[in-house]
């Protein structure tokens, strides 16, 4: 089997006397797309934020592509996290640039590149999203919907090989969560490798290479959907998979 | 008529004089106080704990004492130390340096209203701090402290009137010399207030069409 791209190994991390995340290890090859669910402080945003240091781990090591990421080192952490793109929950636009400027940011002021060239590529990337007579708006002339699509298109113009996502749909209004939810299906179509913490299972299960169930900062199972959601061994599992699906049903 | 020779040809050279320094002491005070206060909001903000504790002593010293004690150190007391300012430089130096204590406030505020997700978004795209602070943060946060700043500006235009208690007669200074040399103490300091009502007006109007340049939807302040 091919190299893993990326390789995640028993991070931990405490905030005062409570073990946030106990020792989660994952690796991930190219294409997977892994989904972290859990109930709510199981420690999913933690990990995926451990995972590109917006969180530092208090301890574990992390590889992309076979090389260590040495987050101390800040160069190293700048040119890693370029290459791990993240969504929130929240879309954190940045509220004075127009879509078409939060794309383009990151190109000029990170990668170096001329505005030019970067705004060409950051057409491209609204236009994927679905978006091209919207670039000149604003995060606060757009529906939340729209703002997750610009959000993404913005971490897909730093050319990531890995992207996180931290329920990008979960602040979006039932009727704007399809809009987003057929970028991410279309992106894991293109063999985008992702990991994404949603309670949507229904896109989950239809979408996911692995279902990786989290309890308490602990991986306690993992598994193909059939796995997780009608055979689980864990009772934990079990539990939250009935109570998660009476609650959000199947969705698209 | 005679009265109306006198103001034309002592009164009207004497505060048109008096007006150019007022001027020249106002706008290098203003510019300085705002590039202080945006450097010493940001170091209040993003400095390390001990550049920090420097710049809040500096806003406890700069905003605590009155402005004329200020004066009064920069021009009679920096000589005990063999350091020798002209008393428009002491002027512009104490201008500069209350003004940007009280800009940093309005500045410090705004920052810390941008919200932490965009900060984790900038980072998680590769930026750096420094470029983090200039290319997000401060362009956001410049908008935010913008009318703040500005009342700032017109507190300045005001308070530039003590720069005769250190000697440098600007155009409060050549009000109070006409009117202890002529007694009309009403008519020269009323046509010097309307002087300075003049000034604060036009900065007003400038302040304000700046404010409207620099909109942007989502930054609106919300008049009810
Ligand atoms: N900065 C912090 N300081 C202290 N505790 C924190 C901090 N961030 C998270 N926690 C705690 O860590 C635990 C895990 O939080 P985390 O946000 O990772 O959970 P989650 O699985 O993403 O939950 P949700 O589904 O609600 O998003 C929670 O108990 C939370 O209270
Ligand atoms: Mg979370």
């Amino acid at each position: 089997m091919a190299s893993p791209i990326l390789r995640i190994e028993n991070v931990s991390k405490r905030y005062g006397k409570k073990d946030v995340l106990k020792g989660a290890s994952l690796t991930v090859h190219k294409g997977d797309l892994k989904i972290l669910i859990g109930p709510s402080g199981a420690g999913k945003s933690t990990l995926l934020q451990c995972i590109n240091f917006l969180v530092k781990p208090d301890e574990g090591r992390i590889w992309l592509e076979d090389q260590e990421v040495h987050y101390a080192h800040k160069r190293n952490l700048y040119a890693y996290r370029q290459k791990v793109g993240m969504i929130f929950q929240d879309f954190n636009l940045f509220d004075h640039l127009n879509a078409l400027e939060n794309v383009r940011i990151g190109m000029v002021k990170v990668k170096g590149m001329a505005k030019a060239e970067a705004g060409e590529r950051a057409v491209m990337e609204l236009e994927r999203v679905g978006l091209k007579d919207h670039m000149q708006k604003y995060p606060a002339q757009l529906s939340g919907g729209q703002k997750q699509r610009v959000s993404i298109a913005r971490a897909l113009a730093m050319d990531p090989k890995v992207m996180l996502l931290d329920e990008p749909t979960s602040a979006l209004d039932p009727e704007l969560i399809g809009e987003v939810h057929a970028v991410i299906r279309d992106l894991g179509n293109n063999g985008m490798t992702m990991i994404m913490a949603t309670h949507q299972i229904g896109f989950a299960s239809s979408l996911a290479s692995e279902i990786i169930f989290m309890e308490d900062g602990q991986i306690l199972e993992r598994g193909t959907p059939e796995k997780i959601f009608f055979q689980a061994e864990n009772a934990r599992t079990k539990e939250f998979c009935s109570k998660i699906t009476e609650l959000y049903g199947e969705t698209r | 008529m005679e009265e109306w020779l006198y103001i034309q040809t002592e009164v009207y050279p004497a505060l048109l004089k008096g007006f150019w320094v007022s001027l020249q002491l106002i706008v290098p005070s203003a510019f300085c106080g705002l590039v202080i206060g945006i450097m010493v909001g940001v170091l209040r903000v993003y400095g390390s704990r001990a550049v920090m504790a420097v710049a809040d002593t500096y806003v406890a010293l700069f905003r605590g004492i009155p402005l004329v004690v200020q004066l009064f150190i920069w021009y009679f007391g920096l000589p005990y130390i063999k350091i020798y300012l002209s008393p428009f430089v002491a002027a512009v130096l104490g201008f500069s340096l209350c003004s940007g204590a009280y800009h940093s406030e309005y500045v410090r505020g705004a920052l810390l209203s941008i919200k932490r997700g965009q900060m984790l978004a900038a980072q998680s795209l590769g930026f750096n701090k420094v470029r983090m602070i200039f290319s997000i943060i401060l362009p956001q946060a410049i908008r935010r402290a913008l009318p703040g700043c500005g009342n700032e500006i017109i507190y300045l235009i005001k308070y530039s009137s003590l720069a005769y208690m250190i000697t440098c007669i600007e155009l409060t200074g050549q009000g109070k010399i006409l009117a202890s040399n002529s007694f009309k103490y009403t008519e020269i300091f009323l046509i010097i207030g309307a002087c300075y009502l003049v000034m604060t007006s036009v900065a007003s109007v400038i302040l304000g069409h700046l404010e409207d340049r620099l909109l942007l939807p989502g930054f609106e302040h919300h008049r009810i």
